[in-house]
Order: structure tokens, then sequence, then C-alpha cells
């Protein structure tokens, strides 16, 4: 794959694999958790392009997923926007924040950075709780628009997931080969330096706050019509945060495979362990796969077959 | 005599309540080996800071090439031409050496990635003698290597300036003579070189003319055997 257009050309063949297999009816449970898999590769693929890229770990992947989720709640609300208005619509709002965690980046380096996104999901996951408009700590029902092109409303969900995964992956590919991409590295191992040698590093980094935030808020506005049910417990669930690090982690974080290999590895691992052993099961498997990444290879998976290689 | 190249005017910088420049003015002339030296804690490593604009300043104004360029953000500068040195080197360590030549030749240069830029890569890493360890990454390089990758980034980067921030603090007698055959080098390439340096063996041999700092003020400009006679300087080092 060393031009460009063979990237866009797989992307294409992913896409219509998924068309396909939404043809198909198979076991309806097999679309409801492709969904979640396929959500986890969009959600690892953003929190990447920041927190592996340029090296500024977000815990704040809630914050950004639920915005693209309210969005979408308010849109529905007021005026029954289609789908597609609500994806840039969540995009965007979230876009803005990240945006806003980028200026953060100035003052902020390091840890300190970390537990500022922390602090901006408790702060807004409060807001929405408080806000009756979309329902507050309540939840609100959402009901989803009748006739989808794929018989269930979730199979064509599932369709659209694939679709946003490809994008995702393929826009994270084309960041870290371009000269952005080279520019993040370098501000990731050195800031100073990376800025001492023409580097834009305030400019780069917003850029990745912004495109980050946009992809997670992406994710994040077709679950209203996912789970039907929106309440800010589930909207900024702990396991966004956790999954959205510890995906990359495992699978690597230095290249737009890593990600995509963490979430379809982790996420099939919770799928499974949620049908045969129970849902609590979900951040314990995380947790343990993650501590044993941790100590036995820090660099992931990537790392791993990059040592077997012998490079 | 040439135009001055880098001039800097009353420079003030405060740290809190302590003030690490105190009006420090200076100026350097187009091609040419300047020296700045001082006890530790005098201030060279903040203003080099400030001159390439990892630091504000508080007051002062410093003019490069004709243009001010107080406000500027550091790699706005290194675009016009200031390259430092880090005294504690500063690689980036997840790429290789050859990678590390890459950013700025990518983006304080003329732009060159790809081939043009690896080609430009390969000479610079020649001319210094590195070319042997282009494809390692800075943990398998000895302390003089790093200093010398630090010193090939920087050229990487095509400096009107170059600042050498202690580039040979911690080597052995031939490693200094060896980075100041590199510097003076440079220098013959038409590059201005500021040298912050305690190795007074190769300060005094690399500067045509050396400033001396000592807790924030400038104390002395000569030429080094001016430098050397100086009572201030030496009361400035050694005490009453």
């Amino acid at each position: 794959m060393r031009r460009p257009g063979d990237a866009l050309l797989v992307g294409l063949v992913v896409i219509i694999a998924g068309i396909v297999l939404a043809k198909l009816r198979v076991n309806p449970y097999l679309y409801f958790a492709g969904y979640v898999i396929l959500q986890y590769v969009v959600i690892a693929t953003a929190w990447n392009i920041l927190g592996g890229y340029a090296g500024y770990v977000n815990f704040g992947t809630p914050a950004f997923f639920a915005m693209g989720a309210y969005t979408a709640v308010v849109l529905i609300q007021s005026m029954r926007a289609p789908l597609p208005v609500l994806l840039l619509a969540g995009g965007l709002v979230a876009a803005l924040l990240g945006l806003g965690i980028g200026y953060l980046t100035l003052r902020l380096r390091g840890t300190f950075f970390s537990i500022a996104t922390l602090a901006l999901s408790v702060v807004l996951q409060t807001m929405i709780m408080n806000w009756q408009y979309v329902g507050g700590s309540r939840g609100m029902s959402v009901i989803r628009p009748s006739g989808p092109p794929f018989g269930s409303y979730v199979t064509f969900l599932f369709t659209v997931m694939v679709g946003l995964a490809v994008i995702a992956v393929l826009a994270a590919r084309f960041i870290e080969r371009s000269w952005i991409g080279r520019g993040l590295a370098a501000l990731r191992d050195n800031e100073e330096a990376a800025e001492c040698m023409g580097v834009p590093t305030l400019r780069l980094k917003l850029f990745a706050t912004t495109i980050s935030g946009f992809l997670l808020g992406v994710a994040g506005a077709p679950f209203p019509y996912y789970v039907t049910f929106v309440e800010p417990n589930s909207a900024f669930a702990l396991d966004y945060a956790v999954n959205a690090l510890a995906m990359p982690m495992i699978g690597g974080t230095t290249s737009w495979i890593g990600p995509v290999i963490g979430a379809v590895l982790l996420g099939s691992a919770q799928q499974l362990a949620t049908v045969t052993i129970s849902s609590e099961m979900n951040l314990f498997i995380v947790g343990v796969v993650l501590v044993a990444f941790v100590v036995l290879a820090p660099e992931g998976i990537l790392g791993l077959v990059r040592r077997l290689r012998g490079r | 005599m040439a135009a001055a190249l880098l001039e800097v005017q009353g420079l003030v910088k405060r740290f809190g309540g302590f003030t690490a420049l105190n009006g420090v003015s200076l100026s350097v002339n187009a091609g040419e080996r300047f020296g700045l030296i001082g006890p530790n804690g005098s201030g060279k490593t903040t203003l080099i800071n400030c001159v390439s604009g990892v630091l504000p300043v508080n007051s002062g104004t410093i003019r490069f090439d004709g243009r001010e360029i107080t406000a500027l953000p550091p790699h706005q500068r290194s675009r016009l031409g200031i390259v430092r040195s880090f005294q504690i080197p500063k690689p980036f360590s997840s790429m290789t050496v050859r990678e590390n030549l890459g950013i700025p030749l990518e983006y304080a240069g003329a732009g060159r990635a790809g081939a043009e830029g690896s080609a430009d890569a390969g000479e610079i890493l020649k001319s210094i003698g590195l070319e042997t360890k282009a494809h390692l990454r800075p943990a398998g390089l000895t302390q003089i290597e790093m200093r010398k990758l630090e010193l090939a980034r920087a050229m990487a980067a095509r400096p009107k300036l170059l600042i050498s921030d202690e580039a040979m603090a911690g080597l052995s007698h031939t490693e200094v003579d060896d980075i100041l055959a590199i510097l003076f080098r440079l220098n013959e390439q038409g590059i201005t070189i500021i040298m912050i340096e305690h190795i007074m063996r190769a300060v005094m041999r690399f500067s045509e003319r050396i400033v001396v700092l000592d807790a924030g003020e400038r104390i002395a400009e000569g030429t080094p055997e001016q430098i050397i006679r100086d009572p201030a300087v030496e009361k400035a080092y050694l005490g009453e």
C-alpha cells in the first residue's frame, strides 16, 4: 500500500464488505456487537491522533463522545434532523471542544493535561445531568426513524459505523504519513526542541485536538439511535475513557493500525465476555490486559511484532 | 566592519522576584565567532532562551537581520535563521538520526522532505562524521555523538546564526577539538556562531570577541586577550 489510492481502495472494499454483511441478515446480535467494536475502532483511532501521535494523553474521551451523542439528542428533539446532519453536527461540536482543550496544552503538559481532560468530562456530565431539555439525569427515550434501508435500524447503523471507521482510519493514516504526523512525532519526543527546529507546535497541537475531538464526536452521534435511551451515565461511561486509552496502547500507538488491532481484539473480547460471563467483566478484562501489556510489551502488539522481526 | 546580525537591546528577564537578566545589550556581527561566558547562574542560558524565543522577555528588544523579532515564537525565529543546540541534548528519541535531521529540513529549511531532504541529511551527517550512525536511534549514541547530533540537527535548519549552548561540556580533550573543528568549519561556510562554554581553552581559541555576564549583567566585552586580563572578569570568577 504505497500509493494513497490503494488505501482508498482498501477502504472502499471494507465498506462494500460491510454492506454485503448487512444484506446477509445473519444473527442480529452480530450487528449489535459489531457496531460497538467498530465504534471503538473510531474512538481508539481518534484518541490515538492526540495520545499516540502527539503524546497528549486524553482521559476525557467520554466528554467528546457524549458531546456527539447529546448534540444528536438536541437535534432529534428539536427538528428530527436526519442522521448525516447528526453526524456532522456532533462532530463539529466535539471538534470545538477539542479546539478548547488544545489551548490548554499551552500551559498544561503531561499528567496535568490528562487531569484537566478528566475534569472536563466530569464538569460536562454534571451540566448535562441538570439540563432537562435532554432528559437531565433521568435520561430520555429516542424514537428511531422508520423504514431503514437495511431491514433493521441496528443493521443500518452497523453499516454507517463501518463507513465511519474507514474514514477515521484513513484520516489517521494520512495524518501519520504527512508532514503533520512527522511534526507531531517531533513535539511528542521533545516539544521545546521541535519548536526550535521550526515546528509550529501550537498549531499542530490544535489540529490534533480538533480532529481527534471531531472523530470522537462523530462516533457518539449515532449513539442515541443505537441505544434508543440516552442517559448521562451511559453516554459519559468510564468504559470510553479506559478503552480509548487501552486499545491503542495494546495495539501500538505509533501506527494507524495499532488502535485498529487493539479495538478489534479488546472490543471482541469484551463483547464475548458480556454474553458468556457477565457484562461486569468488560473493564476487568481491559484492566488485566492493559497491565500485562504495560509491563511486558509497552509498545503494544506492533512493538512485539517489530521485536520478533529483530528490528 | 560587517553589519550587526543580532542586536539585543536592554533585555530584562525576571523569574518572579529574581532578575535573571538586568538590561543586557549586545550585538553580534554577521560571520562573527562570538563567545558568551560567565560563572554558573550568570544568565547565559536565559539569554539564549530569550534570543531563541523559548522564554518571553519582560522588556528590551531583539533584532535579527534588520527585523524586530522580540515577539516571534521560536519556530518562526528558527525559520528566519536563529538555530540553537541544547545544553542537555534533546534529540527526537523515537526517530533515527537521519529522521532527526528530517524535521528541521522539512520545517525550518526550505521545506525539503522526501528524497531531497534525505540527500541533504546524508551530506550533513557526512560532514559531521555521523554517517555510519544514520539509522540508529539516539539512545544508541555515545555522549559525543549525541552532541554531534545536536549540531547536525541545528545545521539541517540552515541557520544564519548558530547558538551552541555548551556543546562541549563533559567531553574529553580530543572530543572538544573535534567539536571545535566542526564549529570552525561551519563558520567558514558563513554561519555566525555564538558559543556558550565553560571550557576556557575552547572559547578563547574560538572566539573573535567575547562578552562576559555576571549575575544578569554584562561586565566585560573584548577580544580573548582583553578578557583574560580584565580585573572585573577575574573578580566574577574567583571573587576578591
